[in-house]
């Protein structure tokens, strides 16, 4: 067990006595507008886990009638009404709940409630700071998160419905009300809401960029931090690079609905009217959408490979593999991110000579990921593993990762994506590698902090269930439907049994969604899980359950505002030091002894 | 009722096995928490193989399946599209090994060094040569990938053929229209300005212009075998997307920004009919870009057949001009010439 160092002479004097003020927070500023970093991060938790909840609900409810295209369900009836006619859903509001299934399940659940979560958490326990380096502005990120969340929900409830016109909003479809009643006043909505929420993430990834850079404890240099926080670091960057772009691409489409512009209208006739709009490019959003949509796909996978990282290395009781190589290839991937974004619109017109631009850099992405999974690996090899739950969720990402990333070779070679684009495979491939494979390091971090979070822990044997389960079950889910892309079987669509060429694979729907039902029952297992552990979890009774070098677990059981009672710990090492010289873990803070070997 | 039932029961299963859950932790403290967290090690150990040999052969298994459900077995229906298989089972053979490798590796270690009394992990931070290793391999395997994919995609992107035949195709919220150029070889230009006038005229044709007199307008598509053919591709209202799964062509409509794709049919309808071995197979055009309510129901139909039914269908179809210029038709003109010509007492009880 290590002892927590006290330095007369911390780095962070200025901050030194925050730790030992006396707080007499009243219920609003402790729990509401909390400027406690770990209050933060649980709020943005669980306001993801509420927008998890519906998301999946969602896609439960498009699944029936995918499965089920013939069959009515009345209930449906009870909730929806008019929306599910007879208990059979309708079109547009199938089409709303794609949409808003992809809108929530990217944005509100993989950004906030990932990065929003982790980052705030993380950072400053791991780095050892007392707080963010702008705890107002961390606030505030949460609150422009909850107004986005609040109008996005409204917009569930205005009698034209939601967005329907897919999570990406190409215009002309998504700007014209003629076109599609979702694009009416649920479209501004969305609008609005996302407008909100890339204020949140700017407000976030600033100060996660700063806090990192600025605010690490004595001895903790940038190649001393763990994995979890350069992923996060990355992450955040990303963030603040792209998101301006979609803002943009937003505030020009909400003055196309609104104002009469044209930058993405032009030569469009609907619903028998004449439009006057001249010159603009409906291919111009894509562009802008993809500047962002492309980062966006590793804002949501890098923190769960950061995380997968720590709690791999972790529970194998052995350093990451490669430490340096992980660094570099999730630099590499960071750029690479902000040069692929066309890859998503290869048939579109695009001139083939920038097509071909395109499929190399972004097959170039798959050499930093190969490094990453084999890395992963070798830190697996001759370890001496824990399967904690966070541990079985580590691995359960590798092989999502593994499988939903080698589909990416398919779809970024242009020649074959123009079989595969918008079809089922598509569906399959980014469900795999970002969907579930975030998801299942999103579970591992919060399997392996929640102690650290509640000082309690999670019902191992429900976690059991919780891993098994979704990890067959997304499988068998996702698995199957790589044929039905094979098929050129497209996606968003409402019913199949039309279609000589798509009909046959009837039955597999069927299967598909009633897998879907079981996968989506056990999260609420999980859901049911969390909250009850949060009161009646088994205690947490060490400071160190998990046996772990990095700094979080230096702080008391239920670490007050400030993180440390006494001086931040001075940090000595690099956070990886587990069977090193026959000595299981070395935590971070620990003095490097004199007959100590280098490595 | 039985909504009800459904739900008590998936309630009460919840119940169940949270109770079960939480008996095990008090279990786990009767029986000394090490001794259960060593026993859920094995047990988890355990599931990890299991679920890489069960995995392995469902894999094997779901491509028994519905393989045969692919196009790729009866082939593809285009001369230009054979390539993309062609590039299709390079990547699966190259993704293929890499996936059962790791995958295999990554469960295999998860057994293999599971937490064992006395075995102690080997510390091995990082070693470059193994680094350096799989950094260039898959540097290599995509390097052959982009050169193959590229090579073909220049290929599939490449000018149409100057003897293909051209079929414009407009895509409209929800259904698809084809022009064909007529005698003259030419398409009469459109402007959506035009549209509905004269009322009728959906696709906004420009009637003043001389090569549109002898445009034909169908919703069905018909093409010749063996020969290529270029699609000039338009939409009127939103972006929608022609895909053509037999084909392995796809190519999105947008509105305001023409595009164009081209291929070769190598298969009649009728032949394709036998290659599948079903008596109701139809080249079918999907719309795969999301465009609205009616998305999931723009189907279109292509018809391949030979040269002379191809032709001869060309020679049924009537210029759209005439029906909405009557009198200019020449079929008219002469019935018109007939009745004028007819003695007057028989058009009289009229």
């Amino acid at each position: 067990m290590s002892t927590v160092t006290l330095h007369e002479t911390s780095a962070h004097h200025a901050t030194h006595d925050h730790g030992h003020h006396e707080h007499h927070d009243s219920f609003i500023s402790k729990y509401v507008f909390s400027q406690d970093h770990k209050t933060i991060a649980k709020q943005f938790l669980v306001t993801g886990i509420i927008w998890a909840i519906i998301g999946g609900l969602f896609s439960v409810i498009f699944r029936l009638q995918l499965g089920y295209p013939e069959a009515t369900f009345p209930f449906l009836e009870d909730f929806l009404g008019h929306w599910a006619k007879g208990g059979k859903l309708q079109p547009e509001f199938y089409y709303a709940l794609v949409t808003m299934h992809g809108t929530i399940l990217v944005f509100f659940v993989l950004t906030a409630g990932l990065s929003g979560t982790f980052a705030n958490f993380l950072i400053p326990l791991q780095i050892g700071a007392r707080d963010m380096a702008s705890p107002m502005l961390n606030m505030l990120s949460y609150w422009f998160f909850f107004l986005a969340s609040v109008i996005m929900m409204s917009s569930l409830f205005v009698q034209t419905g939601p967005a329907s016109g897919g999570w990406t909003v190409y215009p002309p479809l998504s700007a014209l009300g003629e076109a599609s009643s979702g694009s009416k006043i649920g479209m501004d909505l969305w609008l609005v809401s996302m407008a909100m929420f890339i204020v949140s993430s700017l407000l976030g990834g600033l100060n996660y960029i700063t806090t990192i850079l600025n605010m690490r404890t004595k001895g903790m240099s940038m190649t001393r931090m763990p994995l979890s926080i350069w992923a996060l670091f990355f992450t955040a960057v990303l963030g603040v690079l792209s998101f301006p772009v979609l803002l943009s691409g937003a505030i020009l489409l909400l003055f196309d609905r609104n104002l009469g512009t044209s930058f993405y209208l032009s030569d469009i006739v609907v619903a028998g009217k004449i439009l006057p709009n001249e010159g603009g490019s409906a291919i111009l959003f894509q562009h802008l959408f993809w500047f962002l949509g492309h980062p966006e796909v590793y804002i949501i996978l890098l923190p769960a490979m950061g995380m997968s990282s720590e709690i791999l290395s972790v529970n194998s009781r052995k350093p990451i593999f490669g430490y340096m190589a992980m660094i570099g290839s999730l630099f590499a991937i960071c750029i690479l991110a902000f040069l692929v974004w066309a890859h998503h619109m290869f048939v579109t017109g695009l001139n083939p000579f920038l097509g071909s631009v395109f499929v190399l850099l972004t097959l170039l992405i798959a050499v930093p990921s190969a490094i990453k999974v084999f890395n992963w690996l070798t830190t697996l090899w001759k370890g001496n593993i824990r399967f904690t739950p966070g541990m079985l969720f580590a691995i359960g990402f590798v092989s999502l990762f593994i499988s939903g990333g080698l589909t990416g070779i398919f779809l970024g070679n242009s020649a074959l994506d123009i079989h595969l684009h918008d079809t089922y495979f598509v569906i399959a491939h980014f469900h795999i590698v970002m969907g579930v494979a975030s998801f299942f390091g999103m579970f591992a971090g919060v399997y392996h902090w929640y102690p650290k979070m509640f000082g309690r822990y999670l019902n191992n044997t429900l976690a059991y269930i919780h891993f098994w389960v979704t990890l067959i079950g997304s499988y068998l889910i996702f698995w199957p439907m790589h044929y039905e892309g094979l098929a050129g079987m497209p996606r968003r669509y409402y019913d199949f049994s039309n279609w000589e060429s798509f009909k046959m694979f009837g039955g597999l729907n069927q299967f598909i969604s009633l897998i879907a039902m079981i996968v989506f029952a056990v999260q609420i297992l999980f859901v049911i899980n969390f909250f009850y552990s949060i009161w009646k979890g088994r205690k947490v009774t060490t400071m160190n359950p998990w046996e772990a070098n990095t700094l979080e677990w230096t702080t008391p059981i239920r670490p007050g505002h400030g993180n440390w009672e006494g001086d931040i710990p001075e940090v000595h090492r690099w956070p990886y030091d587990y069977g090193k010289d026959g000595v299981d873990f070395i935590p971070q803070d620990v003095p490097v002894g004199a007959d100590e070997s280098k490595h | 009722m039985k909504e009800f039932y459904l739900v008590a029961i998936v309630a009460m299963i919840f119940v169940v096995i949270f109770q079960i859950a939480k008996a095990s932790e008090y279990v786990s403290v009767l029986k000394g928490e090490d001794k259960s967290r060593k026993q859920n090690n094995r047990i988890n150990a355990f599931l990890m193989i299991a679920f890489l040999v069960l995995g392995l052969f469902g894999a094997w298994y779901c491509n028994e399946l519905y393989y045969s459900k692919t196009l790729f077995p009866q082939g593809s229906a285009s001369v230009e599209g054979e390539k993309i298989d062609l590039m299709l089972y390079i990547t699966i053979g190259v993704t293929g090994v890499v996936f059962v490798i790791t995958q295999v590796l990554l469960f295999w270690f998860a057994f293999k060094y599971q937490e064992k009394d006395g075995q102690k992990a080997f510390f091995f931070p990082h070693n470059n040569k193994l680094e350096l290793l799989w950094t260039t391999v898959p540097a290599i395997f995509l390097t052959v990938l982009v050169v193959f994919g590229l090579k073909f995609w220049f290929k599939v992107t490449s000018d149409a053929p100057k003897d293909a035949v051209v079929v414009e195709i407009t895509g409209h919220q929800f259904a698809w229209d084809m022009r064909y150029p007529g005698k003259d070889g030419k398409l009469g230009n459109k402007n959506y300005k035009l549209y509905n006038q004269p009322a009728g005229n959906t696709l906004g044709v420009d009637f003043e212009a001389e090569e549109s007199w002898d445009d034909l307008h169908t919703t069905e598509m018909h093409l010749p075998v063996n020969r290529p053919v270029k699609l000039v591709i338009n939409a009127m209202d939103v972006i929608h997307d022609v895909g053509l799964s037999h084909f392995r062509m796809k190519m999105d409509a947008v509105p305001g920004i023409p595009t164009t794709m081209w291929f070769t049919p190598q298969y009649t309808t009728e032949q394709m009919k036998k290659r599948t071995g079903n008596p109701n197979f139809v080249y079918e055009i999907s719309c795969d870009q999301m465009c609205g309510q009616g998305h999931f129901s723009m189907r279109g139909v292509i018809v391949v057949e030979t040269e002379e039914e191809y032709n001869k269908w060309l020679a049924s179809q009537k210029p759209e001009y005439f029906t909405f210029f009557p009198k200019k038709d020449p079929s008219n003109q002469k019935a018109t010439t007939d009745t004028a010509s007819a003695p007057i007492a028989q058009a009289m009880p009229q």
